[in-house]
């Protein structure tokens, strides 16, 4: 079970509150826990990463274990605490006024 | 009695006002997505129950949301907009070629007849299209595709498709606008696009005459007389009578400014022009009666001497009255951006702009007087209007 903390835009986007929990089929990655997170909250396809592209968006940063993981290859294996549920994986929008 | 739903986007949220038919008292709510860019909300002339609205942010990108019962509730529905094809450059601001980059959507037009089909004019400047409400957008790539699309170069708030008519007496007729592409129609339904700029004469640009690279700022229609548009170009104002084969400028008495532009040679030449400004709209009972708010220049943006006035002309252009009762006539800097311009169909005709001070100002006499339905909202980014039975 992966834990995954969104930003509060994207909470309520996806009507969710607190955190999210999923399960990931194979090796928990940026790429696999992404896809897994997607295909449960459709609304939120296109708001970490391009659609068209795959890159991540520009202010979205991925951290865990006080880590960042956002120049990580996104077929790194994330840290063993993320992937035992022990710690969550944190989506970050960037600290940015307007 | 008729009721009219006031559909409002800002920079912080949507909101939706609602009156009777007398449009003296004010329900609102909002904000719906708190916090979004909220470019544009438009209900559908088939079924005023379905609205579409475009939500957007910085940080997370475009959304689609839907309506079915009239705002009170919506669903995110798709929100892939992806070019036909490599979609290959433009021209950037400084001339060098620039890839075509989806940013936003800044306009939705429901179709007149169906609730499930949409267009969306997008930045980077394309045309898209659902016919499943949402769910799925495809682009009409023959626009971007013009022969001129790689010469096409971005206004100051981006190269965006901000307007988007569509003919009621020929459904395979629509016609667009790109700052600072210009004005571009169809006749076969979106697979080909003329340009059609013939007459705007834009100084600032190295030939005035250019057949594309006009600051179209808004176009507007009667639906009684599609060939008969009206437009709010960057420095001026301007009518066609033949669905933009040609363009005559009617400015009329319209505030004015002396402008300083090199011509084709190089040389310094001055320039009189008037009536700059974003917004531009029609009379719903009276298709000569046309409504703009002259805004001070491109690079102060503010109402000229602090004062705010809509001006009418019930004549099609050229005479224009200024309108003030009700509109803050010192000390007011604000701006109506292009979309911020909506009237109902009630007689007489309602008029509604909102402003970046927030307010949203609304008259129920066709412009003779006016009041500010609320005067605190985020800046307003564009306002519609339904008449509902």
């Amino acid at each position: 079970m992966i834990r995954v903390v969104l930003p509060a835009h994207l909470r309520t986007l996806a009507r969710v509150q607190g955190e999210v929990t999923l399960e990931i089929a194979g090796a928990a990655t940026v790429r696999s826990v992404v896809d897994a997170l997607e295909a449960r909250y459709p609304m939120l396809c296109g708001t970490l990463r391009d659609q068209v592209t795959g890159q991540r968006r520009p202010f979205v940063r991925f951290f865990a274990c006080q880590e960042d993981l956002s120049h990580d290859s996104v077929d790194a294996p994330l840290p063993d605490e993320v992937a035992s549920g022990k710690e969550p994986f944190l989506v970050v929008g960037a600290i940015a006024g307007g | 009695m008729s009721k009219v739903r006031v559909l409002a986007g800002t920079r912080k949220g949507a909101f939706i006002l609602t009156a009777d038919g007398k449009r003296d008292k004010w329900e609102i709510s909002g904000p719906h997505f708190a916090g979004w860019e909220m470019y544009h909300l438009k209900g559908s002339p088939a079924d005023p129950n379905r609205i579409y609205a475009s939500q957007s942010s910085g940080w997370f990108g475009q959304q689609i949301q839907r309506s079915s019962d009239g705002g009170a509730t919506w669903e995110p529905v798709g929100n892939k907009f992806a070019y036909e094809g490599v979609p290959g450059t433009h021209q950037w601001y400084d001339g060098t070629p620039h890839p075509w980059e989806f940013k936003r959507v800044w306009h939705m037009e429901p179709s007149l007849n169906d609730p499930d089909i949409v267009y969306a004019g997008v930045e980077d400047a394309a045309l898209f299209r659902t016919t499943d409400g949402g769910q799925s957008w495809q682009e009409l790539p023959g626009l971007r595709r013009h022969s001129t699309g790689n010469r096409w170069q971005p206004g100051a708030g981006g190269l965006c498709l901000h307007t988007i008519l569509l003919d009621p007496s020929n459904p395979s007729r629509m016609f667009i606008a790109i700052s600072a592409a210009g004005a571009f129609r169809t006749d076969d339904g979106g697979e080909t696009w003329k340009p059609i700029n013939r007459g705007l004469r834009s100084h600032y640009i190295p030939d005035p005459n250019a057949e594309i690279g006009h600051c179209v700022h808004r176009i507007a229609m009667h639906r009684s007389r599609p060939d008969v548009l009206f437009m709010q170009k960057h420095w001026n104002v301007l009518r066609t009578d033949n669905a933009g084969d040609s363009w005559h400028e009617i400015s009329g008495n319209l505030p004015g400014e002396e402008i300083v532009h090199p011509d084709k040679e190089g040389k310094t030449q001055k320039f009189e022009v008037k009536g700059f400004g974003f917004v531009i709209d029609v009379n719903t009972n009276e298709p000569e009666t046309i409504y703009v708010v002259p805004i001070k220049s491109d690079s102060q943006h503010f109402p000229p001497e602090g004062k705010l006035r809509v001006y009418r002309s019930r004549t099609g252009g050229n005479e224009w009255e200024p309108l003030s009762k009700g509109l803050p006539q010192k000390d007011c800097y604000v701006n109506v951006l292009r979309d911020a311009m909506a009237v109902d169909s009630l007689d007489k005709c309602g008029v509604y702009f909102g402003t970046t001070g927030g307010q949203i100002y609304a008259s129920a006499d066709a412009g003779d007087t006016w009041s500010a339905l609320v005067h605190d909202l985020p800046p307003v980014l564009s306002v519609e209007v339904q008449t509902l039975p």
